[in-house]
């Protein structure tokens, strides 16, 4: 079996230290490792985007992330995304405006969202449906999670 | 016009509002649990390895090498399932269905698709079990294999079951067949009824096996207790189908097995079939400690429950002014495996939408070399729907008739009897229709290249057991409890008929969903049931609460309950304006009045009301590439009563996108023996963002006269006219037909070339 390595990063504001094996994936590694199993797994290939998180800015797919590359990284996870004072504007938006059905590709999605607004705080739709391709959902259609993230964008 | 219009012909104060779901702020910070999240201490993790391929003998199976890798805890085959061990005799009538369920979660003889399980390995870990998976030596015989539904059929087609006999209208066959059952229905005087016809067209459809597309891969987590019980966490639609299923394949009662139905990520019929379940509690009995597997992305799509591919001849027949004469249809559905296509919904929804003196359909159930076929949204109906709103709107193109004036001309509605038999009751068919005709959608101008389509659908909704139980807590607070998995917003939708009935806030109802020990039986979510059938089991323990409410305050007042009303939540003396109480007053007087209060019931309810939808389609055509834009979409669709409007419009939106998925990209592409080339969401191409416009509706409500508040299911209808509507927009942009779904652009591009020749 293979050897572990520490791997030392900062998750959702706070530097951790964890072991994995090189042939684990970050998704795997939060999920079974540090037992954070808000980030989803839909497919494990990159297709879905459910298992989306922030790296230094920037959306991955945490299945397509070796645990090991998370090293000297900042991740953002959903469990980062509300505050002691409240939830995220994105998360209030999803829920006032019904943008969830079955819920396992809303994590991906509110993690998507704020990727986009964070880079591009006045996104139209047309911008939104464009970045949030990587993301399947099956239940909604797109519309409610379009208009949710149309809300909280100063897109008007 | 408001992208999103409700048509309401009665107000409630909670049902029709649209409050946050209680499941909500779980839901989007991570913290729900779904089955995948499922963590008891020592859990092993289970693969499943499966057949290369589509048709073959099992020869033999070598596990030895496997269970001795470093890390395995067990390795099963079908020799480890109850099957194996019982004799025709010992099992009579029912061998065959225990043999096919048997052997479609393991196969023990023979496999019959690409993806079968054959063995199945827990480990330390997933890596341990996937690496061990190449030890376990198979040594098949591999057979001729059969795909195409109409090839099945043929004389002299690839056998899949040496004892499969056609069940023609209750006659059994002589010889072995891969058709399955031929179904049959009629009424009326066909001949009679197209001789009457002033035109009769008759054309032949096909349809592609498409899935589900959930984005949570089956899993489930098994621990089968030295004492005997056995538990299972798992990702369902229906924790009482599960208990039963397991129960059936592994000979144990259901009082023994306890099913959790953790949050679920979608299902769409694709999660009432336990794929998992009885091979992960076998591993758990074989090592004594708790077994959990997930499915990869391509063993969802290789190995759980696609729905079918079909071919459909449709036939009608019209006067000039196109009232329909007569119709007729033959449908073929290809089961996969084992038998049990929803082929006969298929030819029951058919033409639902009509009213016609004259009409015969027939259904064949047909077994291929495919995964066996599962429910996916309204199963059956969706391929029925692409044929016939096809046709109907070639003969509206060929009279010169407005596709709705044609559907309004001909529209079921109460009374109609259709051709199995059934009369309809209220139904909201016309009114959707004529939602339609006055839509600003449908007087919009269209522009140079694109094209329009309509299309109507049909469901009839289902009832079915449910049971709910509700408790008074001293504050006032009502805690909610239900056997109902909540895959979409139920916990809501019940809360609020509970709220409804008892005159008292939503917020102060507490929904629960729970496991099998811990709630009566209670069926399925599925075939657009819940918010009806357990809404109506809500409202009936409510009315129980009620009941125990007016008979505490007759205990204080000193008076007979009948001199107590129980009114939008007050409970007041009939004749004496002094004594009055809230629900919340009284709540807390119950401990000194006799105790906690309990509400419960069970139902079996009857009265579902069939749901209707019209859907609008705009596309344009890129002529150079054949590919296809839907660039705007209006779903109209009858709820009954819409109990969350928010939620409502989203069973719209996501069934009419997962049609326009089947009208343009979705389909297992396969070789020639059944192997599946696209099982991953790159080459299996579902619907993202970027390709759809928003999804407009309008719920119209047409109040069901078999619910409280005449609530309908809603869950269904709307995957039914998306693939016709799209199809007779593509016509219209292009002027060809499209008879073949998904209408991709390279048969766009051919359709063309041949109009090009001739």
């Amino acid at each position: 079996m293979a050897g572990v390595t520490q791997v030392q990063t900062t998750l959702n504001g706070e530097v951790i230290n964890f072991l994995c094996e090189p042939r684990q994936s970050l998704l795997e590694c939060l999920r079974d490792v540090l037992g954070m199993t808000g980030t989803k797994e839909g497919c494990n290939d990159g297709n879905c985007g459910a298992c989306t998180v922030i790296m230094d800015g920037r959306i991955v797919d945490s299945c397509l992330v070796l645990g090991v590359e998370a090293e000297g990284k900042d991740i953002t996870t959903i469990e980062g995304m509300a505050t002691p004072e409240g939830l995220h504007p994105l998360q209030q938006s999803f829920l006032e405006n019904a943008a969830l059905q079955c819920g396992i590709c809303t994590p991906g999605f509110l993690l998507a969202s704020k990727g986009l607004l964070d880079q591009e705080p006045d996104a139209d739709e047309g911008r939104i449906r464009h970045w949030l391709a990587g993301n399947l959902c099956r239940c909604t259609g797109y519309d409610k999670i379009v208009r949710a993230v149309l809300q909280v964008s100063k897109a008007k | 016009m408001t992208s999103n219009q409700v048509l309401s012909e009665v107000e409630y104060n909670v049902v029709g509002t649209r409050p946050v779901r209680p499941d909500g702020v779980d839901k989007v910070t991570g913290r729900a649990r779904y089955g995948d999240d499922t963590n008891l201490t020592g859990t092993l993790q289970a693969k499943v390895l499966r057949s290369p391929h589509p048709h073959a003998r099992v020869k033999s199976i070598d596990t030895s090498k496997a269970e001795a890798f470093p890390g395995v805890r067990a390795v099963i085959t079908a020799k480890d399932l109850p099957f194996a061990s019982l004799s025709k005799e010992e099992l009579g009538g029912d061998y065959t269905a225990l043999k096919f369920a048997t052997d479609h979660m393991m196969a023990s003889d023979k496999v019959l698709f690409k993806g079968h399980p054959i063995a199945a390995i827990a480990a330390v870990n997933g890596h341990v079990a996937q690496s061990a998976m190449d030890l376990i030596e198979v040594e098949y015989e591999v057979l001729e294999s059969v795909v195409d539904v109409r090839e099945a059929m043929k004389p002299g087609a690839a056998l899949l079951h040496e004892d499969l006999r056609t069940n023609d209208m209750g006659e059994t066959a002589d010889t072995p067949s891969n058709i399955s059952t031929h179904m049959s229905y009629a009424t009326g005087d066909l001949e009679k009824g197209f001789a009457e016809a002033d035109l009769v067209m008759e054309k032949e459809y096909t349809t592609a096996t498409v899935h589900q597309g959930y984005i949570e891969p089956h899993n489930t987590t098994a621990f089968w207790n030295s004492d005997g019980q056995l538990s299972l966490w798992t990702s369902t639609q229906g924790s009482f189908q599960v208990r039963a299923t397991v129960s059936n394949i592994l000979r144990v009662p259901v009082s023994q097995i306890k099913v959790t139905p953790m949050e679920i990520g979608g299902g769409f019929g694709g999660k009432i079939t336990a794929y998992l379940d009885a091979i992960c509690a076998v591993l758990s009995k074989k090592t004594g400690s708790p077994v959990k597997a997930i499915m990869t992305r391509t063993e969802v799509f290789e190995a759980s429950g696609p729905a079918p591919a079909s071919w459909m001849r449709v036939k009608i027949g019209v006067k000039n002014n196109g009232k329909m004469t007569a119709v007729e249809t033959e449908m073929a559905m290809d089961a996969g495996a084992y038998p049990g296509s929803p082929v006969m919904q298929a030819i029951v929804c058919a033409f639902a939408c009509y009213d016609v003196e004259n009409g015969k359909v027939d259904g064949y159930d047909v077994v291929v070399n495919k995964p066996k076929s599962a429910a996916y949204r309204a199963p059956g109906a969706p391929q029925a729907a692409f044929a016939v709103e096809s046709l109907i709107d070639e003969i509206c193109g060929e009279l010169k008739i407005d596709p709705i004036d044609f559907r309004l001309l001909n529209a079921a509605k109460e009374g109609t009897r259709r051709i199995e038999g059934l009369v309809a009751k209220r139904i909201g068919l016309v009114e959707c229709l004529e939602a339609a005709r006055d839509h600003d959608h449908y007087k919009s101008k269209l522009e140079n290249g694109t094209g329009r389509g309509v299309a109507c659908g049909y469901w009839p909704n289902r009832g079915f057991q449910s049971s709910v139980v509700m408790t008074v807590n001293y504050d006032g607070v009502v805690s909610l409890i239900m056997g109902s998995v909540d895959i979409g917003g139920t916990r809501a939708s019940i809360a609020q008929q509970t709220a409804e009935t008892l005159g008292i806030a939503y917020e102060d109802v507490k929904p629960t969903v729970v496991d099998t020990d811990s709630i009566g039986y209670t069926f399925i979510t599925g075939g657009s049931r819940t918010a009806f059938a357990t809404g109506i089991a809500a409202i009936s323990a409510a009315e129980d609460v009620k009941e125990q409410m007016i008979s505490r305050a007759a205990k204080i007042w000193d008076t007979s309950e009948d001199d107590i009303e129980f009114v939008a939540g007050m409970i007041s003396h009939k004749s004496d304006e002094e004594l009055r109480l809230s629900f919340k007053d009284l709540a807390r007087q119950t401990a000194t009045t006799g105790g906690s209060i309990t509400g419960r019931s069970s139902v079996d309810p009857s009265g579902e009301g069939n749901g209707h939808s019209v859907h609008i389609a705009d596309v344009s055509v890129d002529q150079e590439t054949g590919k296809t834009d839907v660039t705007r979409f209006t779903a109209i669709q009858d709820a009954g009563k819409a109990v969350h409007p928010s939620y409502v419009e989203g069973q719209m939106q996501g069934g009419a996108v997962q049609g326009i998925g089947w009208a343009l990209n979705e389909e297992y592409f396969f070789d020639d023996t059944g192997k599946m080339l696209n099982s991953s969401f790159l080459d299996y191409r579902m619907p993202t963002s970027l390709d759809l416009p928003m999804i407009d509706t309008v719920i119209v409500e047409v109040a069901n006269p078999g619910h409280p508040y005449g609530v309908r299911g809603v869950g269904e209808a709307a995957i039914c006219p998306p693939m016709a509507a799209v199809a007779n927009a593509v016509t219209s942009a292009t002027g060809n037909r499209m008879r073949s779904l998904p209408i991709t652009p390279g048969k766009i591009l051919e359709a063309g070339w041949d109009n090009d020749k001739s």
